[in-house]
């Protein structure tokens, strides 16, 4: 059914989904919403599986014509959200109609916003995922950032018999805290780690859904240390050491890579990275494993606690 | 250690969900064929937690839901797997011809390869289509393959200003190796000729021509024979 027209796209707004499992050993990266937790939110408001396919919108949103009537929900960034003309909440469902205007201005904090419909997006599935992977031309819409002039359909679902809202949310600040398990080359930087862990570093404008980069202080590799590395599988999340020194926070647009990794961020953090905004401050924090795996169990009960809250709602 | 084999395999973390399991530390046939052969073992009876295994040149990753699993239940399983390699049912590798046309305006950079090795362009063919390249990996992008031994004669350093735009299908010379290019994308390789098959094509039932561990032959064609194979639709 269709939901959506496109009037005009946004500088680069995608369907995404939880991502494409199990083909990086063939070149395809996993793909998907860059912040899960926003992207699930904004699901759960509509009354969807979080397995359905969002907007990722980044930075600047697009305008769209309702084409039926439907539940919605924006969640991540502030993106001064409107319907016709009027301001409406984020993350809160609201039913829109036939003729309705949704319009979405600059981010004003954040980086990305994740906009679901009842139903879920419809758009290619290609190997088990609807997410758009643009350099392969794969998923979402014909392999591509929207488009003016797109029809975007939605797959099967029932309106909502009252409202949600979540009764709290994220604030993305500029200081970005991010927490990381040393490895897996954390022995290429014996002197450096210490400035990894206690320096901080400014979000560059070069970031995209491949990489994070990062400027500050030089990670020396020891004397010892290779320059590169026999390629190996990448995850999202590593921090990647090339040879300028200056740190890179892969995201989910990699497979393999020959550059050594100083650290990885845990799971429960990676949302803090796709709402990081170029001039802002990122610090590294060292935790053990046992410790990550601590914050992994809190991060998963936290989505739980979110999903049983809105769907008591 | 002979070929930069480990006696046991080496475990690193990367992350609070993907154990890297390293079995060896160079680019080697033997510690590539382990690698597959774990990996297979891995797939064949997935360990309780493990969620995907990726092979590359001499390690693995496996990826693991930490609410399940803990990383030293893995390596413990791994180490016990990695005892018995020999019970891995690999499948036989295959080889398979890429068709190549090589030189004019779809290989622009042979003359470059020639000259720079003092060779003639038929030269320069004749060894790159005269070997079989064993696929050691694949990523970069996807069906990218990482192959083995390009012959010496013919090694040739990057461009030093990398062009803006590849064409999909174009093989190339970066120093020591050689591949393809998969899709449309900006790269610094020397472009020696192209193929018309699409080596990633997800609407195709077999989206990839080939895998890891796989040998691959570039076959010349002419101009017109690749005229022909691109309108078939390029498969």
């Amino acid at each position: 059914m269709d939901a959506l027209r496109v009037h005009t796209p946004g500088p680069y707004t995608t369907v995404q989904d939880q991502g494409r499992f199990g083909f990086q050993h063939m070149g395809v990266p996993v793909s998907g919403a860059l912040d899960q937790f926003a992207h699930t939110v904004a699901n759960l408001l509509v009354g969807n599986r979080p397995t359905c396919a969002t907007l990722e919108i980044t930075f600047f949103g697009p305008e769209l014509e309702v084409l039926n009537t439907v539940d919605i929900a924006v969640t991540g960034a502030d993106m001064a959200l409107t319907v016709n003309d009027a301001p409406v909440a984020q993350w809160a469902s609201l039913r829109v109609h036939k003729g309705d205007t949704i319009c979405f201005g600059q981010a004003i904090s954040g980086c990305r916003a994740y906009l679901a419909v009842t139903g879920g997006f419809d758009g290619d599935v290609v190997m088990g995922s609807r997410s758009t992977y643009v350099s392969g031309g794969i998923g979402g819409v014909a392999g591509r950032p929207l488009q003016s002039g797109d029809m975007l359909a939605r797959g099967p679902g029932r309106l909502l018999e009252s409202a949600r809202r979540l009764p709290w949310y994220p604030l993305y600040g500029s200081d970005i805290h991010l927490r990381a398990v040393a490895g897996p080359q954390d022995d290429c930087f014996p002197d450096s780690l210490e400035v990894f862990f206690s320096s901080c570093y400014t979000v560059t404008d070069k970031t995209n859904r491949m990489g994070c980069r990062l400027q500050g202080p030089v990670l020396e590799r020891g004397p010892d240390a290779p320059k590169s590395i026999v390629s190996e599988p990448s995850v999202h999340g590593n921090v990647q050491v090339p040879a300028d020194g200056q740190p890179i926070i892969l995201m989910v647009e990699q497979t393999i890579g020959g550059y050594t990794k100083i650290a990885t961020v845990v799971t429960a953090d990676l949302f803090k990275i796709a709402q990081a905004r170029p001039g802002d401050g990122v610090y590294f924090h060292p935790v053990t494993l046992d410790e990550a795996h601590a914050l992994y169990r809190e991060w998963r009960q936290y989505l739980a606690y979110a999903r049983d809250a809105l769907q008591a709602g | 250690m002979a070929g930069g084999m480990f006696e046991e395999p080496q475990f690193h973390i990367s992350g609070d969900r993907m154990l890297l399991v390293a079995l060896g530390d160079a680019i080697d046939i033997q510690v590539n064929e382990n690698v597959r052969a774990l990996t297979e073992l891995l797939r064949k009876d997935p360990p309780r937690g493990v969620e995907v295994v990726l092979p590359a040149y001499r390690s693995l990753a496996v990826v693991y839901d930490p609410l399940v699993t803990t990383p030293e239940r893995l390596q413990a399983v791994i180490r016990r797997m990695s005892g018995k390699l020999d019970d891995a049912d690999i499948p036989a590798p295959r080889t398979v011809e890429i068709p190549v046309c090589y030189g004019s305006d779809l290989g622009p950079d042979i003359a470059f390869v020639a000259a720079h090795n003092g060779l003639d362009v038929q030269d320069v063919i004749t060894i790159h289509a005269g070997r079989t390249y064993h696929i050691y990996t694949i990523g970069f992008a996807p069906g990218f393959p990482y192959l083995g031994g390009l012959d010496r004669r013919i090694h040739t350093p990057r461009l030093e200003t990398p062009r803006t735009r590849v064409a999909a299908g174009s093989v190339g010379i970066a120093e020591a190796q050689t591949g393809i290019y998969p899709l449309d994308s900006p790269g610094g390789w020397r472009l020696i000729g192209r193929t018309p098959l699409k080596l990633f094509d997800a609407r195709r039932e077999k989206p990839f021509l080939y895998q890891a561990g796989d040998n691959l032959r570039f076959v010349p064609i002419s101009p017109e024979q690749y005229r022909c194979m691109r309108q078939e639709g390029g498969a």
